[in-house]
């Protein structure tokens, strides 16, 4: 049914929209953050009237305007992507998938970009309060389309709320709701606006920090600080304590992704965390595949069955336990999950069979029993693993999930740190004395960047093999074309995303050295 | 309420729903219309800039109907999504590669440090506003003329030409319906130009520009028209469900549903007296007649293509590959939930309206474009 699939076809697709990804989550992120700074900037401007803080906020709405129009760019591949490289993937759960994202345009995108034009042009040509709205409307409306395009993306990492028509030979919704509330999209979108904000904030701050160390604007710097620090501070306590329920959750249903990017691989009860490690290629085998061993690793121990069973006594599994089963723990082999993957499978080409033979009372049976609780769960739920060979195939690249994660953790508290530290020299009035400080905040600037963009790393990579978890692996889901064709696109974007970015980076620069605009007479 | 709701009804619904959003992107083209004449409209630079500043505060419009018509199409139709994006690839690819240089032109043209210089942006938006919309229209032709697809039977796409889409260019019907949106979104752009741009020599300058532009819309709308009517069209046998060519299909669709034939003149006659107002009477309001028209007409026009039996993206190289509204939509329970969504629309509507009406009361002047900091 799905043999003869190009590799080099499936890689190509996955690395154009990993790079439109990539090159998207370096916009996107500013947006969420940097669009509710303007608006509590611009709240205090209506409520004090002081026009020193509407110069500041149209300072950061500037640099807000440059960075949103390539990120918009960028989103509209990363939809139509979908369409274009994934197409047998869009019919075999457009029915679910394809409704976020229609809401994500009905509701949030409209709300965007219809109050964007009052936000950059509506200065003189509304009054001070709708001007206001139309700001929260906009940093509403980002988060808003947040929102929609994660519970999307949860629902291939947790596919929830759908039953398999075998006449379609597609999932179809059953329950809305399921799908809206996730455990995995909760997680997914606080965790993401969080990382936002906390990136925005760094970027507010550190960009304050070069006008003190140039020893200009230093009202607009400080107020500045201020008001990311807070809110860069608060939002950085969230995306820890959000990152803490996303691990939970991934290792409730994602747990072989939870294993990798722990590299634990023998399950125990008392398990410790690592905090962190080195890894190297030849570790112990899984088939024919190597998996990485420690060279050096610092643990915490028990801390692991802590977090994920609430006491040390609690048994975390490990990679062996999800490749050869572990009947105590109630955990199936790969081998017997591709046996029920196999029955699936087997009911849908019977069904096809049927069909195709006009035996009308076969196929309605066979039909029937895909909408049966009992085979959806026992046998439908492994319908992916049918199209899988070997059982090591089901366990993505260790070294990647482990060194994405711990990194990101690591950052991750260092903001924390970070603004914690900025606030209070800013509150003692020494800010200025410190000026080696000033400078790594500075310089801190590209650590949100590449904290987030290690998080979509370990989100998407550590899923592997599944484009949707356990129901469909990645090379099913592709666009039957030439691999030259995904080759050659592949290079045109990746040539136009990078003199686009280029553009903005000296656009950006270019402004902030400029400053803002002379002081205005309110 | 819901049990009275069929899946039949569903389908028609988010049918008339996209084709609502293709006929308002048809319209909010004019953002891509007015870019073609950044360069021959206006006589100096400060011209250049009011005609780029006031089509610039609406591309994000044209953009996001653009996103929402893909998302929806994606969640009523899937199937089409997956057949027509993964199969006429290069066709999207194209658009798309066009709206990205758009996205970004405007931003950063006027902006130091752009890097490739204010004209690289400026060709940016000539080349979005000219292959944007033709491509658009020839990709939409191949609803009516077919397309070059099998379906298997997973319902994965097989393309049998290696030009993934290309190929609609090679074919004059299609590229007459490209051209006609291509100079319909001229003409729309020139007169929202005369509309909110408060500068006599431009706007005797645009006025000028709409009879050559609307010449050539005609020609080419009425060679699609006529073709149109006149051809065999892809049927769907209600019987067995099975597709099969019919002659004068969009004919007797348009006989078919009185009503919809009649929107369809009413628009045509709407866009021409909207013309005729401008190069005739001066008017600087013609866009009222024009706007309403263009989306009347290509409301009309999917209305023909998707009711009737008929199949709105058929295969030309296997018939019963063809998709119907009926084959490709979703499911039962999801084009419901979607249509509860869509009830927020008239709300959408009313708050475009809303801050739009705020932005254009005044209209643009040069002392605006020297004044403004953020002015493109």
């Amino acid at each position: 049914m799905f043999e003869n699939i190009d590799l080099s076809l499936v890689n190509w697709s996955r690395g154009q929209f990993a790079l439109t990804a990539v090159y998207h989550w370096l916009f996107v992120p500013l947006t969420l953050g940097l669009s509710f700074i303007i608006a509590m900037m611009e709240t205090i401007y209506v409520r004090t009237g002081d026009p020193e803080w509407k110069r500041i906020t149209k300072f950061w709405m500037k640099l807000f305007g440059i960075n949103f129009a390539i990120g918009v760019a960028t989103g509209i591949i990363l939809e139509f992507e979908f369409g274009t490289n994934w197409s047998a993937y869009s019919w075999f759960v457009g029915d679910i998938f394809g409704a976020p994202l229609a809401i994500e345009g009905i509701m949030a995108f409209f709300l965007e970009s219809t109050f964007i034009a009052v936000m950059f042009f509506g200065w003189n040509k509304v009054s001070k309060k709708f001007h206001l709205a139309s700001t929260w409307l906009v940093a509403i409306g980002a988060n808003l389309s947040a929102l929609w395009i994660l519970v999307a993306n949860a629902w291939m990492q947790n596919p929830t709320g759908m039953v398999f028509n075998p006449e379609t030979a597609r999932n179809e919704m059953h329950s809305f709701w399921e799908v809206l509330f996730n455990p995995v999209a909760a997680d997914k979108f606080l965790h993401t606006i969080t990382s936002g904000f906390v990136l925005a904030s760094i970027f507010v701050v550190g960009i304050s920090s070069w006008f003190l160390l140039k020893r200009r604007e230093a009202l607009m710097a400080k107020r500045s600080i201020l008001i990311a620090g807070i809110f860069g501070l608060l939002s950085s306590v969230m995306l820890a304590l959000t990152g803490d329920m996303s691990a939970r959750t991934i290792a409730k249903y994602q747990p072989v992704k939870f294993t990798s990017f722990e590299a634990l691989y023998k399950g125990t009860a008392n398990a410790p965390l690592v905090a962190a490690g080195i890894l190297r290629k030849d570790g112990e085998k899984v088939g024919e595949r190597h998996l990485p061993s420690f060279v050096f690793r610092i643990e915490i121990p028990g801390f692991l069955s802590m977090l994920t069973g609430g006491d040390r006594d609690a048994y975390v599994p490990g990679i062996y336990d999800y490749i050869y089963g572990n009947p105590e723990r109630g955990i199936m082999s790969f081998s017997e999950k591709k046996e029920r993957g196999e029955v699936a499978r087997k009911a849908l080409q019977d069904y096809k069979t049927a069909v195709d033979k006009g035996e009308k009372v076969r196929a309605r049976e066979l039909a029937e029993q895909f909408t049966s609780a009992g085979f959806r769960e026992n046998y439908f739920r492994y319908f992916g693993y049918a199209y899988i060979d070997k059982a090591e195939d089901i366990i993505p690249d260790v070294k990647v999930s482990f060194y994405t994660f711990h990194l990101m953790v690591m950052l991750g508290f260092l903001f924390i740190l970070q603004f914690a530290v900025v606030l209070w020299l800013l509150y003692s009035g020494n800010l200025e004395r410190h000026r080696w400080w000033l400078w790594v905040m500075l310089f801190s600037i590209p650590l949100p960047y590449l904290a987030g963009e290690l998080g979509w790393v370990l989100a998407e990579m550590g899923r592997q093999p599944w484009i949707i978890q356990d129901l469909m692996p990645v090379h099913m889901g592709v666009t039957n074309l030439k691999a030259g064709n995904v080759q050659v696109t592949f290079w045109l974007f990746a040539i136009l995303f990078t003199a686009l970015l280029s553009a903005e980076v000296s656009i950006m620069v270019k402004q902030i050295r400029k400053g803002p605009a002379k002081k205005e007479e309110e | 309420m819901t049990a009275i709701i069929s899946h039949a009804f569903l389908q028609g619904y988010w049918w008339v729903i996209v084709s609502l959003l293709a006929s308002l992107l048809v319209f909010l083209l004019f953002v891509q219309g007015g870019q073609t004449f950044i360069f021959s409209l206006p006589q100096d630079e400060v011209r250049k800039r009011m005609i780029i500043n006031t089509l610039g505060r609406k591309w994000e419009f044209t953009f996001t109907t653009l996103v929402t018509f893909g998302g929806a199409f994606f969640a009523s139709f899937p199937l089409f999504y997956a057949t027509s994006f993964g199969g006429a690839y290069w066709v999207w690819m194209a658009i798309l590669f066009s709206f990205i240089i758009q996205a970004v032109a405007y931003e950063y043209r006027s902006k130091p440090g752009n890097i490739f210089g204010t004209r690289t942006y400026d060709v940016f938006l000539l080349i979005n506003g000219s292959a944007g919309p033709l491509l658009l229209g020839t990709a939409v032709a191949t609803f009516f003329t077919g397309a070059n697809f099998t379906l298997d039977a997973m319902n994965r796409v097989q393309w049998n030409s290696p030009w993934h889409g290309l190929e609609a260019l090679a074919s004059f019907r299609n590229l007459s319906l490209g051209f006609a949106v291509m100079f319909l979104a001229r003409i729309n752009g020139l007169l929202f130009i005369i509309k909110t741009i408060d500068d006599k020599e431009l706007q005797e300058k645009a006025t000028g520009k709409l009879v050559m532009n609307s010449l050539f819309f005609l020609v080419f709308f009425l060679y699609f028209v006529i073709t149109l009517l006149t051809s065999e069209g892809y049927a769907i046998n209600p019987a067995d469900g099975k597709i099969y060519m019919e002659k004068f299909k969009y004919l007797r669709n348009f006989i078919g549903m009185f009503h919809v034939l009649i929107l369809f003149l009413a628009g045509t006659v709407a866009v021409l007296y909207g013309i005729y107002t401008a190069i005739a009477g001066k008017s600087q309001s013609s866009i009222w007649f024009t706007g309403p028209g263009t989306i009347m007409v290509v409301f009309s026009l999917f209305m023909i293509l998707g009711f009737g039996n008929t199949s709105f993206y058929p295969s030309s190289s296997d018939l019963q590959s063809s998709l119907t509204i009926y084959k490709a939509s979703s499911g039962l329970f999801t084009l419901r939930t979607m249509m509860y969504v869509s009830f927020v629309i008239p709300f959408v509507i009313t708050y475009i309206w809303f801050a739009w009406r705020a932005i254009t009361l005044r209209k643009i002047t040069d002392q605006e474009i020297k004044n403004d900091d953020h002015a493109y």
